[in-house]
């Protein structure tokens, strides 16, 4: 068995979504072989050689993949493919975008963001907004198959440095033309990786009332979050939003403020260890999963919070 | 041009899900079921493109058992001009789905097909990707807006840092986010007048595809209930029980 695992990297480094992801191959048996794309990265294929368990990683060095769209990625993966039996990459917008992609290029169903290998076949994922927890077993002889990183602690790259392959990448479709990015811009940890995050919501009435949980999370050295409701009143950009259909996140402590605890919002918070909720309605369904539930009005604590830490 | 549009019925979003006792499932009978909240942004924004003058039919799928029919009403009603129902009691994969619709867009040619980003049942977040595979057309997933321009579709897309923009060309693939827009209810009229609009129906034999899933479901359980928490009085004791209890600041 052999595995063909997606790097992601940004700015140098190696994605911690990917780092926590590929934690997911050694419960799977045989070879994990890495692919990274992408033209000048020397630092992140020097990191990525490092990650433990890594026993190849296969590097696509080509300006066509200074950005990575799904069309062409799958043909890279797709040219490699008989190689190997398990495709996996992390639940990032990219990994959702280009497994089920691959997967239908070959003719396999694909499973979404499992969060534990059980055996060679079998995996585990949450449906429903995480109301649900379903065992399933696949019967395609190639697995592809997306990992919910907050499941899994972050492989180190402290390893012995593994083979390196350039790959050329061929007949690579042109259908589809990148035009630009517009990424947000922030001094706060990553929302998916930090240890702390502090979330906003309705409650929070306007864009600028955020900046009383930005002064907070400054203390902390937190990220800052948001539910649904806070971005489409376009409180804060879509990346801040945590949730069923936004991002899944798990840190040490998750602090939710004016959030009232939708399952949508609560699907991507809940496997937080440590869950503080502030909300002036006693009543919020919030309560029900925090450890420490403030009733307050958001206005008057949060500067006491910052004052206090 | 014709605007290919894949409607899920799946239950309610606001509905409280029950995890069958026999751990086979999810109850779903006597549940109250909705058009998937993705699908109706898709439906919305086909409607929003035919209003700008930029397509001429809107023709919405749904594959599933005989109750998807009140799911493509419910696309006509808000302005789909007809709808293909394929009959199936299986439950269907991502990629069986994606087959049957494959076939459809060769007989239909559309131009565009918007489908929802995810179901929220499965949450698989497959279906519009393995279309786009099966018929190698571009994707533009995650979409939060939509601009057309003759033969190229330009989407932008949420991604997890911020927003990226692509040019496809067309046909292609768009799948929706929440922030596309927002769909419109349909009016007493509407739903009068889709009552008359044409829904042919097929079977996945018709298509010569096979729906018997690959993935066997074991097992489902309820997730871990978190213990109940305390109440604090203060930010003072918020704090404290944060340094010294959890250990987490
Ligand atoms: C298909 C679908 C997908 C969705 N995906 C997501 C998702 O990924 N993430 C997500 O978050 N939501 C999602 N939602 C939306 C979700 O159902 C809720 O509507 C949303 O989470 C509500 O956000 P909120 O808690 O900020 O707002 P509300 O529910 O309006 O709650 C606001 C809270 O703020 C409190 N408050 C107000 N003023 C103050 C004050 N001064 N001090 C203290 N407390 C105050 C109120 O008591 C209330 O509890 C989704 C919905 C659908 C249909
Ligand atoms: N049974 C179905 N009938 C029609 N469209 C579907 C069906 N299943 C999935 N889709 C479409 O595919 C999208 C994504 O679904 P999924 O890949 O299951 O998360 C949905 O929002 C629909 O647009």
């Amino acid at each position: 068995m052999t595995t063909l695992f997606y790097i992601e990297h940004n700015n140098g480094k190696i994605s911690d979504q990917s780092l926590k992801a590929i934690t997911a191959t050694t419960n799977i048996e045989g070879d994990v072989h890495g692919l990274i794309v992408g033209s000048n990265i020397s630092d992140a294929v020097a990191e990525a050689s490092k990650i433990n368990g890594l026993n190849k990683l296969l590097h696509v060095d080509d300006e066509a993949f200074d950005n990575v769209l799904a069309e062409k990625l799958t043909q890279v993966m797709l040219n490699v493919a008989n190689d190997y039996d398990y495709f996996l990459a992390a639940a990032t917008t990219t990994g959702k975008n280009v497994m089920p992609r691959l997967a239908a290029k070959l003719d396999v169903s694909q499973i979404s963001e499992i969060v534990s290998v059980e055996s060679a076949d079998t995996f585990i994922r949450t449906i429903y907004a995480g109301n649900a927890i379903a065992t399933v077993q696949t019967t395609d002889a190639k697995k592809v198959l997306t990992v919910r990183p907050t499941a899994f602690k972050a492989a180190t790259t402290d390893s012995a440095e593994c083979e390196v392959v350039n790959i050329t990448a061929e007949n690579i479709p042109s259908i589809s033309e990148f035009i630009g990015e517009e990424l947000t811009k922030s001094d706060r940890p990553e929302l998916t990786s930090a240890k702390t995050i502090i979330s906003g919501g309705r409650g929070m009435q306007n864009g600028e009332n955020f900046e009383l949980l930005d002064k907070v999370a400054e203390k902390l050295g937190a990220a800052v979050g948001a539910s649904r409701a806070a971005v489409d009143a376009g409180f804060v950009p879509n990346d801040y939003q945590v949730g069923q259909t936004g991002k899944v996140v798990a840190p040490e402590l998750y602090i939710a403020v004016g959030i009232s605890g939708a399952i949508q919002h609560l699907a991507g918070m809940k496997d937080s260890k440590v869950i503080v909720a502030i909300n002036k309605d006693e009543e919020a369904p919030i309560f029900d999963v925090a450890d420490y539930g403030l009733v307050a009005d958001l206005f008057q604590v949060l500067p006491e919070l910052e004052q206090a830490l | 041009m014709k605007i290919l549009v894949p409607v899920k019925r799946v239950i309610d979003p606001y509905v409280n899900i029950r995890v069958k006792s026999d751990q086979t499932g999810v109850e779903t009978e006597n549940v109250k079921m909705s058009m998937n909240p993705f699908c109706e942004i898709a439906v919305e924004e086909a409607i929003r493109i035919k209003e700008a003058g930029k397509a001429e039919e809107i023709i919405a799928v749904s594959i599933g058992n005989q109750s998807c029919q009140e799911t493509i009403r419910t696309a006509l009603a808000m302005g789909a001009d007809r709808g293909i129902h394929v009959l199936t009691e299986e439950r269907v994969e991502p990629i069986s789905i994606a087959k049957i619709l494959a076939k459809i867009c060769e007989s239909e040619s559309p131009g565009l097909i918007i489908s929802g980003k995810q179901a929220i049942d499965g949450d698989n977040n497959q279906t519009g990707q393995m279309l786009a595979a099966l018929t190698d057309m571009p994707q533009g997933t995650f979409a939060s807006k939509i601009e057309i321009d003759s033969e190229k579709v330009k989407v932008t897309r949420e991604i997890d840092g911020g927003l990226q923009t692509v040019n496809l060309n067309m046909p292609a693939i768009i799948t929706t986010d929440l922030r596309l827009n927002e769909p419109r209810y349909a009016s007493l009229p509407n739903i009068m007048k889709a009552k008359k609009k044409p829904i042919d129906q097929k079977s996945p034999e018709d298509f010569g595809i096979n729906v018997s899933p690959r993935v066997n479901i074991l097992k489902v359980i309820e997730p871990p209930k978190r213990q109940a928490g305390i109440k604090v009085e203060s930010i003072e004791e918020l704090v404290e029980k944060l340094k010294n209890e959890a250990g987490v600041i």
